[in-house]
């Protein structure tokens, strides 16, 4: 077909109405809308989706590395420290961290991700779940408790490309 | 049936109070339909997603639903603002719809104000909203409400040109300017001597049809001639300092005149109330008459905002160009035509 002044403009409508066509025909037809009804039907996110950051405390030594990354200052830790029993009969008693306090306030988080990216021990792990609105933003803030039972959203990991050395969840069952 | 409203014959004062009740309810109603049929369905279907769904069956109480939340919302007038002319601007626009409306026939019988210069009056009365739209740009006090109001100005006025100018070429082939008498045109109309089908108009001034859609989509400040209230520039333009129930008037006005637009579209260009093999005189019309140009309207309609849905912006410049460049030469060559034709045939 030759080309004539205004060709595209059609083209355009073409488009459009054949998008509502689409739209309209039904699911068997391969046809449908490409959203869905949000609260009565839920899409499953990605595996890697950044939803919410969860939180494995055994793991976590109070090293600080994620407060101190964070781009939003949005991650609080407080700790002290004990003396745990020595490893052998005879040994010296280790120093170890305990963690006092473990906040993260997504109110401020922006899921860079820095934080999970810069976490030396595997404490830190991003979950796709997402539905965590609150009726007031201080309830945004997440305590150490809350954190963790986010791990239990967090999915395995796949490899990133086929034969790729595997990620896995170093978590001490 | 004539005869029988013939015998009521109603005191003036009481016909005028039924034609003000039916106007009152009919109004507002069209521009529900078309808000929740085009601007909330079929844009979602054009977009691929389905639309409100929540309120009401399928979504469709949504709109009403707005409205309630905009009555609700608190009538903010701003400190510096002309406070008479602010008040007033919404106001001129809707008596401009309104008045649209009352040359509309939906049969024979069935309009409120049969002038013999009809169409010529719909295009003087449209041209009142220019009006209201300056008030409210100026009244507001805002830089970005002049700045839409000029806008819309120019825009309104530049498309007045070629609408009038496609209008005429239909006004000389049905030679009259009653609406009534255009329908009739129409209906009595024959291509090469078939006379069937009757004569459309779309057929012999398509061109016409075209550029009346164009300056209607212009008259509306719809996509893609939405400069005046460009979201992305001028915050919505003259309608930026206006809430609740005055910014309801001016959506209200808006898509009540793509009705009434839409209709005189439908009545120039698609035989109105006329239906194909029944005789304008026959009393059936009362009936079929209003249900034949509201689906008329319907069509002429989902192409108005099929193309709002499809096209981006005009630039400034662009859309003044398109107008005086484009639309009124070819509307001015498409009368010189039609007159040469009509003389010669």
């Amino acid at each position: 077909m030759p080309d004539f002044p205004g060709k595209g403009l059609f083209k355009g409508l073409g488009v459009t109405f054949g998008e509502m066509v689409k739209t309209l025909k039904p699911d068997s037809m391969g046809g449908g809308p490409v959203t869905v009804d949000y609260p009565h039907v839920k899409e499953a996110p990605t595996p890697r989706a950044r939803g919410v950051i969860a939180l494995h405390e055994e793991n976590c030594t109070a090293c600080m590395l994620c407060s101190r990354e964070c781009p939003d200052w949005c991650i609080y830790i407080e700790a002290h420290k004990y003396l745990a029993p020595p490893r052998r009969e005879g040994g010296k008693p280790r120093q170890k961290n305990a963690l006092d306090r473990f906040d993260i306030d997504f109110s401020l988080c922006m899921y860079c991700g820095i934080c999970v990216e810069v976490c030396p021990f595997e404490a830190l792990f991003w979950s796709p779940e997402y539905e965590y609105s609150e009726s007031h933003i201080s309830q945004l803030l997440h305590d150490k408790s809350r954190l963790g039972e986010w791990m239990e959203t967090v999915p395995a990991f796949e490899a990133y490309e086929a034969g790729a050395e595997q990620k896995v969840k170093k978590v001490p069952s | 049936m004539t005869h029988v409203l013939a015998s009521l014959d109603p005191a003036y004062w009481q016909s005028t109070a039924i034609k003000l009740l039916v106007a009152a309810i009919l109004v507002p109603t069209t521009a529900l339909i078309l808000g929740i049929v085009f601007l909330f369905k079929v844009m979602s279907w054009m977009q691929s997603r389905k639309g409100p769904q929540e309120a009401g069956p399928r979504g469709l109480l949504q709109l009403l639903a707005d409205g309630a939340k905009f009555v609700q919302k608190e009538d903010l007038i701003p400190d510096r603002a002309d406070r008479f002319v602010f008040k007033a601007a919404p106001l001129v626009v809707l008596m401009s719809t309104l008045l649209l409306y009352a040359i509309l026939p939906a049969s024979q019988h069935l309009v409120i104000a049969d002038l013999d210069v009809g169409i010529f009056f719909a295009l003087a009365v449209s041209s009142l909203s220019v009006i209201g739209v300056l008030m409210a740009g100026w009244g507001s006090a805002n830089k970005y409400s002049l700045m839409g109001g000029l806008r819309a100005g120019g825009q309104l006025i530049a498309y007045e040109l070629p609408m009038v100018l496609a209008v005429v070429g239909v006004v000389i082939q049905a030679g009259t300017l009653n609406m009534n008498g255009i329908v009739e045109a129409q209906a009595n109309g024959s291509i090469f001597g078939f006379s069937a089908l009757g004569n459309p108009f779309i057929l012999t001034q398509f061109v016409g049809f075209f550029i009346f859609l164009a300056a209607v989509q212009a008259e509306l400040t719809q996509p893609p001639f939405d400069m005046p209230v460009a979201e992305s520039e001028l915050v919505g333009g003259y309608q930026v300092e206006y809430s609740g129930f005055r910014f309801l008037t001016f959506f209200l006005a808006e898509f009540a005149t793509a009705f009434a637009f839409a209709g005189i579209a439908a009545t120039l260009f698609l035989g109105g109330w006329w239906v194909p093999f029944i005789n304008t005189n026959s009393d059936w019309y009362w009936l079929i008459g209003p249900i034949a140009l509201f689906t008329k309207i319907m069509i002429v309609s989902f192409i108005i905002f099929w193309v709002r849905f499809t096209y981006p912006r005009f630039r400034e410049d662009q859309l003044q160009a398109f107008a005086w460049k484009w639309l009124i030469p070819i509307s001015l060559v498409n009368i010189l035509i039609t007159a040469v034709l009509k003389v010669a045939f």
